[in-house]
């Protein structure tokens, strides 16, 4: 029995599509995200299942029942907003227990369960405060005490932390799949950012324009892309794809001639070599401390490489560049998906 | 450049001197010389004004239109104010959803507050007129005789409330409606998620983030009617009998058709002092209810 269901869902606003026949699952207790560039479908996605927005095709099932029209509220899920949405009259004591006063809760019951959730995600000290006395991560964690005291099996997250600065949004990102894990919850999280993605789900799910392009693990994802797309996507940097016509006069770089195809190889699989590799121009350089990313030319396809330490370019120079068969990814240029026949070979 | 402090006090003196000037030449000095008139009687050509101390009080204590009037602005006031400010906040809910022809409905609620209350009046004029008016024309059809709206000191208040209610109530929509497009979309759907209703939601959550509004629109109701009597130029002059007379409009009979300048002074006094403790009582008792962003 998966948790959730999405079987040929679509969302139409008149005659445009937001969401196109997306069909995935995600299996009881997983951290599945839903990851996109903005404006891809994702947080639509999300929002019907949640039932904030209606489905225009298609059948939902929570736990083996449809609830493709059911209301929001019987669908036992809870969400964390991406502006939280806190109700700003209400200390954090009362916005944790807005859901339980709703459903009439016994009063001994709600103070267990407040006291229970406080506890775990920090807040016990600032129950009395309103939203407004709160710093940007601390109303996270109200929102996050809010979703949990329904104490419901699914949990949905809309970019929850994408209000935060780097270091706290790197913190709750562990504390969240944390929590997550402690109490045994699915999670359907919506994303932008990759490096979220990768860090905290079981499984990813790749939206682009309102469509499925990948659904796999993080792992899965990274190491076998199955288009340009996601393989542009995932990654920082993000892979190289080169265009094999466009890179010059080359010793061969494929297993056998073939006249068209998008070699995709990773920036940090790219070697700097004294002899051998193939001729290249080192533009520029970027140091991010424990590496530096370099980019380079071949041909007229601009590449980039992740070389450890620290490596300066202060003008252009050539070099030689070197990978391993093993590491580069080929696609079809046309259709841009990936194309396991032809093999690449070491140079 | 240092400058000395004195110096720079003389400026700033200097950068406030022109609204003090006019803010002293025209609400405080009259404020000031009404409750000095007040203590004085009023003079004419044989006897001249002089200090009669409380005497003016003791008259108004016992003057049976100022406590008519009184009646009245407390009645006035009392329906006014709750019943507009109830009703703006129930149109401004119902504009601010997911209605077609927003835009209209907006507009035809604001309109009464873009017309000026003397222009209100004539057009309610033409509805309370007697027989050809539009309410008897519209009974006559059901078989219901004229009656003289106006004319009836059981209805004239009435009449005068429901004008300002119809005036009053779009304006003070706008002010809730700009409250209630500042209140996130979000706030409802994570009322929804959990499974609050309509009603419930807006007693937890929209009525308690609307109280600052609520604040400001029910000082400026209670201003209003106080200050709001240009309609009874038009439609009643305050009768028949004083029946819809208001504290203003009878100082301002007292003042320019009575002559009494001592009189219409005690009043003003009068009318100052229970807008003081209004407005003290409001700021002491409400402002701990309220909650503000």
């Amino acid at each position: 029995m998966s948790a959730i269901e999405l079987c040929n869902i679509s969302k139409r606003w008149g005659d445009s599509f937001a969401v196109t026949d997306v069909s995935f699952k995600v299996e009881q207790g997983t951290f599945a995200v839903l990851l996109g560039p903005s404006g891809c479908g994702k947080s639509t996605t999300l929002r019907m299942i949640s039932g904030l927005e209606d489905v225009s095709e298609g059948k939902l099932l929570i736990g083996d029942t449809d609830m493709t029209t059911a209301r929001p509220a019987q669908r036992n899920l809870s969400m964390v907003f991406q502006s939280y949405a806190l109700f700003p009259h209400l200390n954090v004591k009362e916005n944790i227990l807005f859901g339980l006063k709703v459903r009439k809760i016994p009063i001994a019951e709600q103070e267990q369960r407040l006291a229970r959730v406080a506890e775990l995600v920090g807040l016990a000290e600032l129950l009395l405060r309103k939203p407004a006395q709160l710093s940007g991560g601390q109303r996270q964690r109200v929102a996050l005490a809010r979703a949990f005291i329904a104490e419901n099996p699914i949990c949905l997250m809309d970019e929850p932390l994408s209000n935060l600065d780097a270091k706290l949004r790197h913190d709750m990102r562990i504390e969240i799949r944390a929590l997550q894990q402690r109490l045994k919850m699915t999670v359907v999280y919506v994303t932008h950012d990759q490096a979220e993605a990768m860090s905290m789900a079981d499984k990813v799910i790749l939206i682009k324009k309102g469509q499925i392009e990948q659904e796999g693990t993080p792992d899965e994802l990274y190491n076998k892309p199955a288009t340009t797309f996601a393989a542009a996507f995932i990654g920082t940097p993000p892979m190289n794809l080169l265009d094999i016509t466009k890179m010059g006069t080359l010793p061969p770089l494929l297993a056998e001639p073939t006249s068209s195809a998008i070699l995709g190889i990773r920036p940090e699989n790219i070697r700097i070599v004294d002899a051998g590799g193939i001729p290249a121009r080192l533009i520029s350089a970027d140091y991010l401390g424990a590496d530096t990313v370099i980019t380079a030319r071949i041909g007229t396809q601009e590449l980039q490489v992740r070389t450890p330490g620290r490596v300066s370019v202060p003008e252009p120079y050539n070099a030689r560049l070197q990978w391993q068969k093993e590491d580069v990814h080929l696609f079809d240029p046309s259709s841009g998906k990936r194309n396991d026949t032809i093999k690449a070979t070491d140079f | 450049m240092i400058r000395r402090p004195s110096q720079s006090h003389i400026h700033g003196w200097l950068l406030l001197m022109p609204a003090a000037v006019f803010l002293i030449a025209f609400t405080y000095y009259p404020t000031i010389a009404t409750l000095a008139k007040s203590f004085f009687s009023q003079g004419n050509a044989i006897k001249p004004s002089r200090f009669v101390g409380l005497e003016n009080y003791e008259y108004l204590l016992t003057d049976e239109v100022f406590w008519k009037v009184v009646g009245n602005n407390i009645i006035y006031a009392a329906t006014t104010i709750p019943i507009s400010i109830g009703l703006a906040m129930v149109m401004a809910l119902w504009v601010n959803g997911k209605l077609p022809f927003k835009s209209l409905a907006r507009m035809s609620y604001f309109t009464p507050t873009i017309l000026p209350m003397i222009a209100v009046a004539n057009i309610w004029l033409f509805f309370y007129t007697p027989d050809i008016g539009l309410i008897d024309q519209v009974a006559g059809v059901f078989g219901i005789s004229g009656h003289n709206w106006l004319g009836d000191p059981d209805t004239v208040l009435g009449c005068i409330i429901i004008i300002t209610i119809w005036k009053e109530a779009g304006f003070f929509m706008i002010f809730y409606l700009a409250a209630l497009q500042t209140l996130s979309p979000e706030l409802e759907e994570a009322a929804k998620l959990e499974g609050a209703g309509r009603w419930y939601y807006f007693r937890r959550v929209i009525f308690p983030l609307l109280m600052p509004t609520t604040l400001f629109v029910l000082i400026n109701a209670i201003i209003n009617s106080f200050k709001l009597v240009d309609q009874l130029f038009i439609l009643t002059k305050g009768g028949p009998d004083n029946s819809s007379s208001l504290l203003l409009y009878y100082i301002y009979e007292v003042a320019f058709s009575f002559l009494d300048q001592a009189y219409a002074s005690t009043l003003t006094v009068v009318l100052l002092i229970a807008l003081a403790v209004i407005a003290i009582s409001q700021f002491v008792f409400l402002d701990k209810k309220v909650h503000y962003q």
